[in-house]
This record gives structure tokens, C-alpha cells and sequence, in this order.
């Protein structure tokens, strides 16, 4: 008995298609707020401080 | 050399692994309850004596939020079985087979990770190690033991759903006291009347299931006598936030008023026993016991938030 030739994969439906489109934005997107959130979170931190150039 | 892979996906993946779309992933985080505890976890913020710049106590509800709803896809990773025979959750996105198992796992294991990361980093480690706690307690304590093993499992089991508070408050003293105790203590004693008038109704939905809810164990009649001294339990502990000066008058105002429907309607769920109104009353208290535990944080969250103790001296 011959294993089934699996080189070519699954071959997903248009809406997977579309559905993991949707999910590689959301998730591009709940990365790029992340970045944002812990750059404010970080100047929040430092305080006004962080602007100003040492004596 | 190609950054991007175009090997032919493994064999033991299936097409139904790629179904879901975001709205799937959302459902699993159980948006209503996630809101809730954001609700509850801001209330316990606002209460704290320390303040924090809105910024931080923006970011750590967020974690507070993607923690909860971390829990949430661990729980509905581990009940799909049950989910998929119960009326009330059979449309959940893994039963659906929308969603597979393994995903939903490694769905909730991500957030939960993120979330407790990114409450060390923005509050405090207290906080981030209570929201490590709440999580393990819902998803394992309660989800993987309790559920189906005890119907004191939504008594014991509350205690997951009562630590929010705790957490927001945590995040803004990096400390747990009596004050953020006795919110605690209050969803705590909420839980089981709340949940137990839902079991009444569901029943048949959790003997089917298998999970040993108090009415399926105990019967209706021990359930009724349980739901109303909990309930009264619920009154007095709802109390306790105005001698800690936690909560002011327009709070003692609103627990005694509330605490008094709440009561009167737990008492018609033990008088009214056959048929109909039966659930109807059972479903009345359900949904009144939203509005009344909404109600006391409300209060909170108006007297903290909008400064009413401190400016009218309510």
C-alpha cells in the first residue's frame, strides 16, 4: 500500500483563505498596539526626566 | 534563499485547523465576562488610596482583561465535551468545531503569558502574581477539578471570578488589605445565588453533561434554602465596604436598597417550587443579581471616580 501524495498540502477554501488574512492583520495589529503600549508605558514610567539632557 | 516557507503544510494538519477568523478568537476570550471583571477590576483601582497615572491603570486593566480572557480559553480548551451537550454553550467556537482544541489552548496559554508579563511590567509583581493566581485558579482548580468533581465547584470556583478586584487594587498599592478583601468577600458570596438560580432553570442541561451541579445533586428544595442563605449572607458581606470607609452613603444607600430586592427575589425562588413561574422566578433573580452586583460597583466607581466622598462628603 503507497502513501497518498501529500506535496501540494491542504488546499484551503477561499473563506479560510480570507479567514487567515483576517487573522494575520488582527494579530499584526494587536502586536503594533503592544509596541505602542509599552513605549507610553515606558515614558510614563521615566518621567519628564527622560527630555531633559543631564548637567 | 526564500524567508517564507513553502513546504506543503505537515500531514497530521487538517483543513478545519484554519477556519476561524478573528471574531472566533474573540468569542473565546467570553467578551461578557471579560467585562465584567474589568468592571470590577477598575472599581477596585479606583478605591485603592494610592493613585496612578492613567496610563499605567489603563494598561494594567488591559492585562487584567487579556488575563480573563486567557482563563476563558483555557475553560472552553477543556469543557468543549460538555460545552457541545449544553443548550447555553454549544454555539462556543471549539463544540462548533470552528476553533480546534490545541488552538484554543495554545490561544489562552499566549494571552495568559502576555497578560501577567505585561501587569509585572506596568503595576506591580503583587498584581501580576495575583493575575497569575486567578488564572490557574479558574482554568485548573476550577475548570480541571471542582467543575466536575463537587457541587460546592461555583462556591469554591467563585473565588477566581472574585479576584479582580483584588488585582486592580493590587496594581495600584502593590499590596492586598481588608478594603480590597471585602470586595472580594462580595463576589465571592454573589457567585453561588447568582449561579445556582441559572442551574435551577439548566438543570437538565447539566445532568446531561455530567457536571454535579448543586440542583442535580442536592435537589431543588436544598438548592432554594442555599440560594436564599447565600443570599442573605450577600447582603450583610455587601455591606462591610461602608465601616471600612471603602464605600460611602450613596453606597450603603444602594446595598441596603439592592440587597433588599436581591432578598425578595431569592425568597420567591424558595417559595415558588413547581412549573413555570418556578423558572421564571429562578431566571428573575439570575438576572437581577447582575444588576445588583453592577449596581454595587457602580456606586464605587461613582463615589471614587467622581470624587464624591472627598468633594460632598457623602
Amino acid at each position: 500500500m503507497t502513501e497518498p501524495d501529500r506535496r501540494d498540502g491542504i488546499k484551503l477554501t477561499p473563506q479560510q483563505l480570507r479567514n487567515r488574512r483576517l487573522r494575520n492583520i488582527a494579530i499584526g495589529v494587536c502586536i503594533a498596539l503592544l509596541a505602542i503600549l509599552f513605549y507610553v508605558v515606558t515614558i510614563v514610567k521615566l518621567g519628564p526626566g527622560v527630555m531633559r539632557p543631564e548637567p | 534563499m526564500s524567508l517564507v516557507s513553502r513546504e506543503p503544510m505537515p500531514p497530521t494538519a487538517g483543513a478545519a485547523e484554519y477556519a476561524a477568523g478573528p471574531l472566533e478568537y474573540f468569542a473565546l476570550l467570553k467578551p461578557r465576562v471579560m467585562s465584567l471583571v474589568v468592571f470590577t477590576a477598575f472599581a477596585g483601582l479606583l478605591v485603592a488610596p494610592a493613585r496612578i497615572h492613567p496610563v499605567i491603570a489603563f494598561a494594567s486593566l488591559l492585562a487584567i482583561a487579556v488575563g480573563a480572557g486567557a482563563a476563558g480559553a483555557l475553560n472552553m480548551w477543556w469543557d468543549a465535551d460538555i460545552d457541545a451537550v449544553m443548550s447555553r454553550t454549544r454555539n462556543r467556537p471549539v463544540p462548533l468545531g470552528l476553533v480546534q482544541p490545541r488552538e484554543a489552548l495554545f490561544f489562552g496559554l499566549t494571552l495568559a503569558l502576555i497578560a501577567v508579563l505585561t501587569l509585572a511590567v506596568t503595576a506591580n509583581m503583587v498584581a501580576a502574581g495575583l493575575l497569575a493566581f486567578t488564572i490557574f485558579f479558574y482554568a485548573v482548580i476550577y475548570t480541571m477539578w471542582l467543575k466536575r468533581s463537587t457541587p460546592q465547584n461555583i462556591v469554591i470556583g467563585g473565588a477566581a471570578g472574585a479576584l479582580p478586584p483584588v488585582v486592580g487594587y493590587a496594581a495600584a498599592t502593590g499590596s492586598v488589605t481588608l478594603d480590597s478583601l471585602a470586595l472580594f468577600a462580595i463576589i465571592f458570596v454573589w457567585t453561588p445565588p447568582h449561579f445556582w438560580a441559572l442551574a435551577l432553570v439548566k438543570s437538565g442541561d447539566y445532568a446531561r453533561a455530567g457536571v454535579p451541579m448543586m440542583p442535580n445533586v442536592k435537589g431543588g428544595d436544598r438548592t432554594r434554602l442555599e440560594i436564599l442563605a447565600y443570599t442573605l449572607l450577600l447582603v450583610a458581606v455587601a455591606l462591610a465596604p461602608w465601616p471600612l470607609g471603602v464605600g460611602g452613603r450613596l453606597y450603603a444607600a444602594l446595598a441596603i436598597a439592592a440587597g433588599l430586592a436581591m432578598v425578595h427575589f431569592a425568597w420567591r425562588v424558595y417559595r415558588i417550587r413547581e412549573g413555570a413561574e418556578a423558572n421564571r422566578a429562578a431566571m428573575r433573580l439570575f438576572g437581577f443579581s447582575i444588576v445588583y452586583l453592577f449596581l454595587l460597583f457602580a456606586a464605587l466607581v461613582a463615589e471614587h471616580g467622581l470624587g464624591l466622598i472627598a468633594r460632598f462628603g457623602l
